[in-house]
């Protein structure tokens, strides 16, 4: 059983995992019992007051978890990246169901018992807490249980935004298309929910009125849980307190760049004093880059064609040191700095089978082009379609081909290569299938492919605070050719290592980078 | 031995529903120290207002309800409420308190010591015919009817208020029960003394248990006498009442 043994290898981390998973939730839930059954209470007492309350909280509702992340990630105070502001997320969740059933509990109380209780002479508040919250408790504990396991779900979720739990394998694992990795997160999740469910359900029995013991002991649960909740919130206030000092460490959701996230990150801890916290998986090319205005992220690895394009918004260029130069001076007017690249270019490479290389003495694509008459073509979907995928690349090189080349899926497109069925396709330049299945990439030798070269980028503030930063990234200028690139990718897609053993091993075969050098420190 | 001071009084009382209903019409009453007044009226004539009038829960729109000569806006409105037993209909049983802690409910609102709380709910159950060591721990939804009806009246004496309040009190439970508990009810206010002023549609129960008995008609005072003066009157909102009852009833309160 793989999923068992990840289990195993992963024990420390996936405890940790489950814990800050369970934190979460319990945090979350804590102040919305806290602020939900309030407003529950305003709510019944104050029908004008609480249809308004109700509205808003249903609107919040409706909104959808990940849109709702995205929405805060821009924002002051609030938003970010991180567990502050999947907390609010997780509390917005769990507001509507604990507010509702309050209400719903509190007006399901007999009237008579009601009256009976303001005839003896009960005060307001006499009443509430002797009468109608007691009276209330089952029907708020169903809130809490809906609340709880809604939570455990949209915690899952919380990990997109770098907060951790048990979410972040599931990314991993959709991202590295590793089914195990999905089921070592979706698992737990699904037992934790459960198991929540089923707790809650029992207490919500026990406590359905007239049948458990005296109300004092119902009190005193009740302390118990608002006690415990307290706790959590105070560590998670002081957990994110303890996170600032900490150099943020970040990646995009994809196997190369959590690699990488943990190059940098082991870099850091190995070469400086500073605490290194990783926020890797955690999304695309722009939920990077909006963390990394807001502060919430210090550092992560870009590459100098998508920076050009998907963030900055200018026109393809071709010139690597043109676009390197307008990348480098759009990160430093907007606070930024981009590091030296690492030396591979992450752009498209046009692959055939090392073999036919040898045999026709093949280097560039005009090469191919000229000596492969007839050849047949595979190529991604997203590569046909695009202007400046096959079309131009057909017209640049004047390439002609026996038949329409075939749409294949990114992922089997390489071992259809390996096994004849087409013989030659654009492939990723640092897939780590490209050794392992002999396949050999041609030089784009009319430069028709935009430079994809990768570099650390980050908050200029944050080097300026730790300047020894600045060298230590500089140490990894140029250490990481393509070839390097595609045997770490190889090591986790493929072997299934853990990105940060990958990492491990790039640097104890390259033992330069964490030597001490008295000139390079200073 | 009677007191002269009135315990209730209704001096020339007017209450409107929020929706308009006139209910009270210049209404007027006066009820001794240790007096028992049975109300008798249809449904929605305002019994139930009358008493809610008393302890606060709802004030006239013009005249005055006195308790103990003192008029009951100003009164604290809780002070008075712990003044005034109150047993209602439905009974409003705390459902989630066993029998012993919704007897101790307002000893417990008073601050009362542990003790003299626990002596007085044993005191109170013994009183209604309940035995504690049975019931104190029971809850609500275990006992029947009339044993939840002796609760009721147990919880509305518990801090031995000079005033009970009783709205229909036995009017859900079966006609053998019902005649025990009028018994009970003689048994128990020959120990207690209480002003009481007891609401009911049954002209039968209004015999058994007042000193006095008030006919409401209209929002007025049709009738306001003893008993056997009730049966002689020749009033026909009274002669409904009676032609209502069977004739033994009659003949005994004669």
């Amino acid at each position: 059983m793989r999923l068992i043994e990840f289990w195993l290898n992963h024990g420390g981390e996936f405890l940790s995992a489950i814990l800050r998973h369970l934190a979460l939730v319990a945090a979350s839930t804590g102040v919305a019992v806290a602020l939900g059954v309030p407003l529950g209470v305003v709510s019944y007492r104050s029908p004008r007051l609480g249809s308004p309350l109700i509205g808003v909280a249903n609107v919040a509702q409706t909104i959808p978890s990940l849109a709702m992340f995205g929405f805060l990630i821009p924002l002051p105070l609030v938003g970010g990246i991180g567990a502050k502001a999947a907390l609010i997320v997780l509390i917005l969740y769990a507001l509507l169901p604990v507010m509702r059933t309050t209400v719903s509990g509190l007006k399901g109380i007999d009237p008579a018992v009601r009256e009976a209780g303001l005839a003896m002479g009960m005060t307001d508040r006499q009443l509430l807490y002797q009468v109608e919250l007691p009276l209330a408790l089952s029907a708020i504990i169903a809130g809490v249980r809906v609340a709880t396991v809604v939570g455990v779900g949209t915690a899952t979720i919380a990990a997109a935004i770098g907060a951790g739990g048990l979410g972040e394998y599931i990314f991993r694992g959709v991202a590295s298309v590793d089914g195990t990795v999905i089921l070592a997160g979706a698992i737990p999740a699904a037992l934790l929910a459960l198991i929540a469910d089923f707790a809650l359900g029992r207490m919500e029995r026990r406590l359905a009125p007239g049948r458990s013991k005296s109300s004092s002991s119902r009190v005193g649960l009740a302390i118990a849980i608002a006690a415990v909740a307290l706790v959590l919130i105070v560590s998670g206030l002081l957990w994110s307190d303890r996170a600032r000092g900490r150099i943020v460490v970040g990646s995009k959701n994809f196997t190369e760049q959590v690699i990488l996230g943990e190059l940098i990150s082991q870099l850091i801890e190995r070469r400086t004093q500073l605490k290194v916290s990783r926020k890797l998986n955690l999304g695309d090319t722009l939920v990077c880059d909006t963390a990394m205005r807001a502060g919430d992220l210090d550092v992560y690895v870009e590459y100098t064609g998508t920076a050009l394009t998907a963030i900055f918004k200018q026109p393809v260029r071709m010139n690597v040191d043109e676009v390197k130069l307008i990348v480098e001076a759009c990160y430093s007017i907007t606070g930024r700095t981009m590091l030296a690249p690492l030396g591979f270019n992450n752009t498209y490479v046009i692959l055939v089978r090392n073999e036919d290389a040898r045999r026709r003495g093949l280097k560039t694509i005009s090469d191919a082009v000229q000596r492969m008459p007839g050849l047949r073509a595979g190529f991604g979907a997203a590569f046909l379609d695009r202007e400046d995928g096959y079309q131009g690349l057909v017209k640049l090189y004047d390439l002609r081909l026996a038949e329409t080349p075939r749409a294949m899926d990114l992922s089997l497109i390489y071992r259809a290569l390996a096994d004849q069925q087409v013989d030659l396709i654009a492939g990723d330049a640092t897939n780590g299938l490209i050794a392992k299945l002999d396949l050999f990439a041609l030089e784009d030798d009319r430069r028709y492919f935009p430079p994809y070269h990768a570099a650390p980028v980050a908050r200029t503030e944050v080097l300026d605070r730790h300047p020894e930063l600045r060298a230590i990234f500089n140490r990894l200028a140029g250490v990481i050719s393509d070839q390097e690139m595609r045997q770490m990718n190889y090591e986790a897609e493929v072997e299934r290592r853990d990105p940060a053993s990958v990492a491990q091993s790039f640097l104890a075969r390259h033992p330069e980078i964490l030597a001490t050098s008295e000139v390079m420190d200073r | 031995m009677e007191d002269k001071s009135a315990a209730i009084e209704f001096d020339n009382v007017t209450y409107r529903h929020a929706g308009g209903t006139l209910v009270l019409d210049g209404f007027s009453l006066a009820i001794g120290r240790g007096e028992t007044l049975a109300l008798v009226g249809r449904s929605g004539t305002g019994k139930t207002t009358i008493l809610k009038l008393i302890n606060h829960l709802l004030l006239p729109q013009s005249g005055a309800v006195r308790i103990e000569g003192r008029a009951t806006s100003e009164w604290d409105p809780i002070r008075l409420r712990r003044r005034i037993g109150y047993v209602l209909q439905e009974v409003g049983l705390f459902p989630h308190m066993t029998i012993g802690r919704n007897v101790a409910v307002v000893p417990r609102l008073e601050g009362w010591p542990e003790d003299r709380v626990s002596a007085r709910v044993d005191e109170l159950l013994n009183l209604v015919g309940l035995d504690p060591k049975t019931f104190r721990d029971r809850y609500p939804r275990e006992l029947s009817g009339g044993q939840r009806q002796r609760v009721g009246v147990a919880r509305a004496l518990a801090v031995d208020p000079p005033i009970l309040l009783m709205d229909e009190p036995f009017g859900a439970l079966d006609p053998l029960t019902r005649a025990e508990m009028h018994r009970e009810f003689h048994r128990i206010q020959s120990q207690v003394r209480k002003t009481i002023v007891c609401v009911t549609h049954d002209m039968g129960e209004a015999f058994s248990l007042g000193t006095k008995i008030g006919v409401l008609s209209n929002g007025k005072l049709a009738a306001f006498a003893t008993p056997a003066e009730i049966t002689r009157s020749n009033n026909p909102e009274v002669k409904i009442f009676l032609d209502a009852l069977p004739k033994p009833a009659v003949q005994t309160a004669q």
